[in-house]
């Protein structure tokens, strides 16, 4: 399943929610203020190391670009992709869950 | 006339996920045209408004982060940032956009705008404040 998170981790629970539930092996996509979810050194940046054993995580380029957020400054295993790729993701599994 | 009063914009929301950070900088560049004692101030996720490199050209959206450096020629030139939620964001002064000022009574000499404050000492700028606006 793809899971897809839309919200900042400082200012709502839906990354911490996503990946309490996620099931092994499962995508989860960080999209619009999601992305700020793979920042590394920050106060959540434990919790997603952590999920990275069992889900594979991917953040939004476009949305990485337009906050400023170089690939530098993310988590190390988070993979970026673009419009096409959350294509792919979408077209990859059967089922989308959007955490909103 | 009467007294110009202190006004603070408290912004806390990132830059493109809602409206609240561009319509809170076009009150801001608004009310400096009525000469009042007007300062900024970033606490939380508010402190994602100021980072630096923003191109959102790929989103299809505006980017409004450039209007920022208009700041300092409408003379709001004291934007208070919270030592401790850029911290927790993994952040530091460096990743911000460098704003600056120049001072009219200083040989238009160019000054920084953004003042890196702890929680203790913006409390004790919000208790100084006549009116709050939160954004």
């Amino acid at each position: 399943m793809l899971h897809t998170v839309n919200k900042s981790p400082f200012e709502s629970s839906s990354l911490k929610t996503c990946l309490s539930l996620a099931k092994s092996g499962s995508d989860v996509l960080l999209i619009e203020d999601g992305v700020y979810g793979a920042l590394s050194g920050s106060a959540h940046t434990a919790l997603l190391t952590e999920a990275l054993g069992q889900v594979r995580v991917y953040a939004l380029g476009p949305d990485l670009k337009a906050r400023g957020l170089s690939e530098d400054k993310l988590i190390p295993g988070i993979k970026v992709v673009g419009y096409d790729g959350f294509v792919e993701l979408a077209c990859a599994n059967d089922k989308i869950q959007n955490w909103l | 006339m009467s007294e110009a009063k202190k006004f603070m914009y408290i912004n806390r929301h990132a830059p493109c996920g809602t409206v609240y950070g561009v319509e809170g900088l076009e009150v801001v560049l608004i009310s400096a045209a009525f000469e009042q004692d007007i300062c900024m101030a970033f606490i939380g996720d508010g402190v994602f408004q100021l980072k630096q490199n923003q191109d959102t050209a790929d989103t299809g959206m505006k980017n409004f982060s450039p209007a920022y450096r208009a700041l300092g020629d409408y003379e709001v030139n004291r934007l208070y940032v919270e030592h401790e939620s850029l911290e927790e964001r993994g952040l530091t002064e460096d990743d911000l956009m460098p704003l600056t000022w120049e001072d009219e009574d200083d040989d238009w000499a160019e000054k920084p705008s953004i003042y890196i404050v702890d929680r203790a000492q913006l409390s004790d700028l919000i208790e100084e404040q006549d009116i709050i606006l939160n954004f």
